[in-house]
């Protein structure tokens, strides 16, 4: 159903037709099959990164200026690249690494490029956040800096580290839709093949209308946590 | 006794700034017996923080040696550094506790450190409690306490694992007068039961008149005066001590007029 020919009410009861729901239910099993995995991925490399950052910075437990540097400048290029430049970019690599340029798994990849750095530069300034008595405190009583590390920075910037992580996902759902019109599959490409190219546009409602829960779902839960985090150390 | 169980002589320490290098202590020598409270009492920006930072190598002195005991501080490699840290307690003006953790898992946090563990460590850490009156508080976090309350945890924390020295940076300062009296009574009676050795970092003098046995006047990276409270009280010999000691004389002046009105 268009637009072009139906008034907007019809379009948008139509969008939740048993008819647009068959094309839509399996794309959200697709969407969610990358958002998970890179997620996981973009949690574990991101928060690594991010330690590492903290760690080797002239400030921090570890200074190391070319780790740091070269880290720091590493991710930034990634940084500055607009997330359809990343697909491109990266559709090669993907070919090396999954045998195809096309499809979910090739899509997770430039799905990593892109996330990884970004949730890295959110650790670390969630990191920064801790007050520096905490550290003192702990490097007077004799604790080594791993150890202050992640038994006094990680757990005291809990929260914001959820919280940080939380928009990491919002971006993750948001740059999967994106990658679905360069062939990953999903709601992306389903609101460019169905709503953008035939102008099914109760599709693309019913594509906008998952999105947004999704991602209503995934804030929500987010700051559920972090609140109770919080709240259970009678922080707010 | 008149063995000198702290000392420190000829203490540098200079700040580089982007623009110009700083001298913050400018040859300190200083000595404290066993037990003692010593004080060491000066304006803002003497370099007192730096001083205590410098005897437990939170910050590196330039030059010059800490010793403590029969361990100098200033030639332990890091390793060695962070043992003997483990029995040098430091309490500070902003608590500094974790939030993550409830009172006695910060009490227990140090205890972690030395490898003592299961009852041995829960005992302790009760011990502490009590020692520090919050035993009720146990469960509870940071975040629930009062500001005494905190400092209470952060002296039960620092003496965890029976240090011989507690370093004090301004405990009390961030306390109002009833609080700073109750804590200044509880480092006195550890001091007293324990034999405890506290340096006690203060820019307000009647701290150092209610609860040191000796004390130093500091004024920009150098030690003016050192001496027995009482001596330095009655026969201030620098110019910062009298003005310290007469900016003290018209408070308690003041107050007695206020008394009595
Ligand atoms: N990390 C640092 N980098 C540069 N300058 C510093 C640093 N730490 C302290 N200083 C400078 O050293 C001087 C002494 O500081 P310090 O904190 O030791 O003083 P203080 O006597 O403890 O003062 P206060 O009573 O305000 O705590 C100050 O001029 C301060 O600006
Ligand atoms: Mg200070």
């Amino acid at each position: 159903m268009s637009l072009y020919k139906y008034s907007f009410w019809e379009v948008f009861k139509h969008s939740f037709s048993a008819e647009v729901w068959d094309k839509v239910m399996p794309a959200i099993g697709e969407t969610m099959y990358m958002v998970a995995v890179s997620s996981v991925f973009v949690l574990i490399f991101g928060i690594l990164l991010g330690l590492i950052l903290v760690m080797t910075s002239k400030e921090g437990l570890l200074p190391c200026k070319i780790v740091h540097g070269v880290l720091g400048a590493v991710i930034n290029c990634f940084r500055s690249l607009p997330q359809v430049i990343i697909i491109i970019v990266m559709l090669p690599v993907a070919r090396a690494l999954v045998g195809k340029s096309y499809g979910s798994n090739a899509c997770i990849i430039s799905l990593i490029a892109s996330c990884v750095p970004l949730f890295a530069r959110l650790v670390e300034s969630s990191l920064l956040e801790i007050d520096k008595g905490k550290i003192e405190a702990a490097k007077a009583m004799g604790s080594g800096n791993m150890r202050i590390l992640f038994t006094v920075m990680v757990p005291e910037t809990l929260p914001s580290l959820i919280r940080a992580f939380t928009n990491a996902v919002v971006i993750v759902i948001s740059m999967t839709a994106l990658a679905g019109s360069f062939g990953a599959g999903g709601i992306g490409y389903v609101a460019v093949t169905y709503g953008y190219t035939r102008y099914r546009h109760d599709l693309l409602f019913a594509t906008i209308i998952v999105l947004i829960v999704i991602v209503q779902a995934v804030q929500f839960v987010g700051d559920t946590v972090s609140k109770m985090i919080l709240k259970r150390r009678h922080l707010i | 006794m008149d063995e000198k169980f702290i000392e420190v002589s000829q203490l540098y320490k200079t700040f580089q700034n982007k623009k110009q290098k700083i001298e913050v202590l400018k040859g300190i020598d200083l000595s404290a017996e066993k037990g003692e409270i010593y004080g060491i009492v000066g304006f803002s920006g003497a370099g007192k923080s730096t001083l205590v930072r410098c005897m437990n190598r939170l910050e590196e002195p330039d030059s010059g040696t800490v010793r403590i005991g029969d361990m100098e501080i200033t030639s332990l490699g890091k390793a060695a550094l962070n043992e003997q840290r483990r029995k040098i307690g430091m309490i500070f003006q902003q608590f500094n506790l974790f939030d993550s953790m409830t009172v006695s898992q910060n009490i227990a946090y140090p205890l972690k450190l030395t490898g003592v563990k299961g009852k041995e460590a829960s005992d302790r850490v009760d011990e502490m409690l009590a020692l520090v009156g919050l035993t009720e508080k146990k469960k509870a976090y940071p975040g629930e306490l009062s500001g005494g309350q905190k400092q209470r945890v952060g002296i039960a924390r620092a003496l965890a694992n029976r240090p011989d020295v507690l370093l004090s940076d301004e405990a009390t300062s961030a306390l109002d007068p009833q609080t700073t009296l109750s804590v200044l009574d509880l480092l006195k009676e550890i001091n007293e039961k324990l034999g405890l050795t506290i340096i006690l970092i203060t820019h307000e003098l009647e701290v150092i008149k209610y609860a040191c046995h000796r004390m130093a006047v500091m004024e920009d990276g150098r030690l003016l005066e050192q001496g027995l409270v009482k001596d330095i009280f009655m026969h201030p010999q620098c110019e910062t001590a009298r003005n310290f000691i007469s900016v003290y004389n018209q408070f308690r002046n003041e107050e007695r007029r206020e008394d009595m009105e």
